[in-house]
């Protein structure tokens, strides 16, 4: 019993990492995918290999604290939600990686004409997630701020729908010079660049719902 | 002979421990925060305590309502309160034993004719009232004050969940101290007057006989936990309060405070010592004190959640229970008296004047030294004092030589126990493994249902396109029908070179080359790892003959891949033939089949 102090303090402390290495692999995801549009390619490599490094290192302490849950029973009413909430913030960092590594196999072609509005796709989905990571630190201290971020979060996702929607219209409409496949290609770039924000968008839903929870 | 008559108390006490454990630890039991042999066993030393050091007090009151002075209407009394609690509770009624121990008592005051002091009935009907009005209070103002701590403390929610854990048990310790020192009064209160008259020395400090009769009840109630309350706090204790943690804390310990508060006797005193006035040392009911804690807290909270039906059901069980405990005790005591002959109460005549009967002792605590038992027109006599100070040091003396020997047979059980609790530990870890483990899988098969629904729908995609050339193909086809009708037709009526450039153009578009090399690529984009199976199985196919594999396994018809290769349906049908020949696929076996297995 004694014991629960110290299990939950590096509980807590584990945690704190994970966001940690999210937040990073997060940063590197749209500074890895701004180098690929502009062409460098040796930073995208960088980037690629941090990510790939911190998408393990997030995994790693992932299945520790789901580990210190089970055989600790810590918060029994609500370990399952927040084992789940986990889960899915972890997607942001496997989602990111996924993306880059998208990238450094199959190496689209993008046009000059939408690279800025690949960058614009990517700068409002990691912004997404750059305001649901705090919401869900929050979370585990403040509860009642986390609405606070969370309408930001919302706001982007819809942001980034829209930009893509624009892109795909972009490519399919405005480049008879593109190949079928070529705009094939390009297309499941925007959406899995997208795909990001909506997983940001279910850490939301997840928050409001455990807020709503733990404050019964 | 008394200890007999005393059964009927220690039941009621067993099912006081057995239903309002569930008061103090049924939320942290039923959300399996604390488990349940913890909080048996911190329940049942803390009650016990309660009700020893500090028991007195609400025994009082009850004594000066009706005190039983028979061991049989004693009984009787303690029996018809169990009854009631038995009865009301098998019809689901909201049932109090305070309540219905104060009804009992009312009915031996009717049976026996013995006035009932109104000063003490109304004490007690007004803490009945008040009593949940404190709970709700208490709840209010520790729910405020938890809510400020947690803003401005920011704990962390798992640190916050460690702290609950032990909050919850030192409530619960509280809550029990609180519950044994209120309630111990309903359990054997009604025996205090013929209570036996010795006092227990042990050096260095005594039991009097009233003592040694809460020792028993607490036990009682100890055994009820122990015993029945598991079952209790699972189900009837959970539902009444599904609260969170934090909320369970401060309805527990709003009730806690509010049966400490009317059995403390030092608070009592301390009140009148600023000039307040004495606080009633009376047994109020522990469901009660929780009702309205939960009520305060609904109300706090805007009181959408509060539901008149059930309060309006509780309102009508308080109303009813003393009631029903009255009439059961009246009747339970004539049939007592007539069929059984039991005397139910000393000479009537005695009590014409309505005056007290009831042992006191000395503050009503531990270090009572005597006991002196009031009874106007009967002398003071002196208890008897037994003294038990060297027996007490043999026994001690004894009892610690057991206490050895039996540790040192438990050490050498344990070496083998902790080799049985390690196997455990590692089962306890690979079943936490495996729990993991299949999460794991869970999460990967989901991965593979939607890697297999991107699979169909990009497949969707290749065949979308391969009916788009299917398509143009038909059209071209059919204009390349027309044309030669036209061009059948006299010299004179057309120009036969226009005609002749437009069927060239038509032929060249029908090769759509653009249109197949885009399918082309992106069928070997997205068939990657297709083709290098099947490069790796059978080594020796052409390009053509991969490119009709890749269609095949699109399920197109020989007519569909004629059309997309340009070439006759019975060509693909030869084709057909030498795959199969290359690739040794037998007569029972399908080409698409073996193709789509790769």
């Amino acid at each position: 019993m004694i014991n629960i102090f110290k299990t939950s303090k590096s509980v807590a402390i584990s945690i704190d990492e994970f966001f940690d290495k999210v937040d990073l692999g997060s940063l590197n995801f749209k500074k890895g995918v701004y180098n690929y549009i502009d062409g460098n390619s040796i930073e995208f490599a960088q980037n690629l290999n941090s990510i790939t490094t911190l998408e393990q290192e997030a995994d790693t302490i992932q299945r520790k604290i789901e580990n210190d849950f089970y055989l600790h029973s810590l918060m029994p009413n609500y370990s399952s939600d927040i084992l789940n909430l986990l889960e899915t913030v972890d997607d942001i960092i496997d989602m990111s990686k996924e993306v880059l590594s998208q990238f450094d196999v199959e190496t689209p072609n993008i046009p000059e004409a939408i690279k800025k509005d690949y960058s614009e796709l990517v700068n409002a989905s990691a912004k997404s997630v750059e305001n649901v990571l705090p919401a869900a630190r929050i979370f585990f201290t403040q509860p009642d701020n986390v609405k606070d971020s969370i309408q930001k979060v919302l706001f982007y996702h819809r942001e980034t729908h829209n930009l893509s929607v624009n892109l795909k219209r972009k490519i399919f409409q405005e480049f008879d010079s593109l190949i079928l496949s070529e705009k094939l290609h390009l297309r499941y770039f925007a959406l899995h660049i997208e795909q990001v924000s909506d997983v940001a968008k279910n850490i939301a839903h997840q928050l409001s719902s455990l807020v709503i929870k733990i404050k019964m | 002979m008394f200890l007999i008559f005393l059964t009927s108390g220690l039941f009621l006490g067993w099912t006081l421990g057995a239903n309002d454990a569930s008061n103090v630890f049924g939320s942290a039991v039923g959300s399996k925060m604390i488990k349940f042999k913890q909080a048996a066993i911190i329940a049942s030393i803390f009650v016990i305590l309660g009700a020893v050091f500090q028991g007195a007090g609400g025994s009082h009151t009850l004594g000066k309502l009706g005190s039983v002075d028979a061991l049989g209407g004693a009984f009787t009394v303690a029996l018809a309160a169990g009854i009631s609690v038995f009865w009301m509770t098998k019809l689901k009624l909201p049932v109090s034993t305070s309540q219905a121990v104060v009804g009992a008592i009312i009915g031996w005051n009717f049976f026996t004719h013995n006035p009932t002091d109104m000063n003490s009935l109304t004490k007690i009907v007004t803490t009945w009232i008040s009593g949940p009005i404190l709970g709700g209070i208490f709840a209010i103002l520790l729910f405020l004050l938890l809510q400020f701590i947690l803003k401005k403390s920011k704990i962390h929610l798992i640190k916050l969940d460690a702290y609950i854990k032990y909050a919850l048990l030192i409530v619960g310790a509280f809550g029990s101290y609180s519950l044994g020192a209120n309630n111990i009064a309903n359990v054997v209160g009604v025996f205090i007057p013929s209570a036996p008259d010795i006092t227990l020395d042990f050096g260095f400090f005594t039991m009097n006989g009233t003592q040694l009769l809460f020792l028993a009840g607490g036990i009682s109630i100890a055994v009820g936990i122990m015993t029945y309350s598991k079952k209790v706090m699972m189900t009837v204790g959970n539902s009444l309060m599904k609260l969170n943690a934090e909320t369970a804390i401060v309805v527990v310990l709003a009730h806690s405070l509010v049966l400490f508060v009317f059995s403390s006797q030092s608070l009592s005193n301390l009140f009148v010592s600023i000039g307040l006035p004495a606080i009633p040392m009376v047994p109020v009911s522990s469901s009660q004190a929780i009702v309205g804690a939960i009520l305060g807290i609904g109300i706090l909270k805007g009181g959408r959640n509060i539901q008149l039906k059930v309060i309006g059901k509780i309102a009508v069980g308080w109303v009813i229970t003393p009631v029903i405990a009255g009439l059961i005790s009246f009747f339970a005591l004539f049939f007592m008296s007539n069929l059984f002959n039991l005397q139910v109460s000393q000479n009537p005549s005695r009590f014409v004047k309505g005056d007290v009967f009831i042992k006191k002792s000395e503050n009503s605590d531990i270090d009572s030294k005597t006991i002196v038992i009031d009874q106007i027109g009967l002398e003071k006599e002196e208890p008897t004092i037994v003294e038990l100070y060297k027996p007490a040091v043999i026994i001690v003396i004894i009892f610690l030589l057991a206490v050895l020997i039996y540790q040192f047979y438990i050490i050498l059980k344990f070496k083998e126990k902790d080799k049985l609790g390690e196997q455990e530990d590692h089962i306890v870890k690979y079943n936490a493994q495996q729990v993991l483990l299949e999460n794991e899988l869970k999460i990967t098969n989901s991965a593979k249902a939607e890697l297999e629904k991107e699979i169909e729908f990009k497949e969707k995609e290749q065949k979308k396109i391969a009916l788009s050339i299917i398509r143009k193909n038909e059209i071209l086809s059919k204009l390349k029908v027309e044309i030669e009708r036209i061009k059948s037709k006299p010299e004179k009526t057309l120009k036969f070179g226009d005609l002749n450039t437009l069927k060239v153009l038509i032929l060249d578009n029908l090769n759509l080359e653009k249109e197949r090399k885009s399918l082309d690529i992106y069928i070997k984009e997205l068939n990657n790892s297709f083709f290098q199976n099947l490069e790796r199985k059978y080594p020796g196919l052409t390009n053509n003959e991969k490119k009709l594999c890749s269609l095949l396994r699109l399920k197109l018809s020989s007519k569909e891949i004629a059309s997309i290769l340009n070439i006759t349906p019975k060509s693909v049908e030869v084709n057909r033939y030498r795959l199969r020949k290359k690739m040794k696929i037998g007569k029972d076996e399908k080409l698409t089949k073996v193709i789509r297995k790769l």
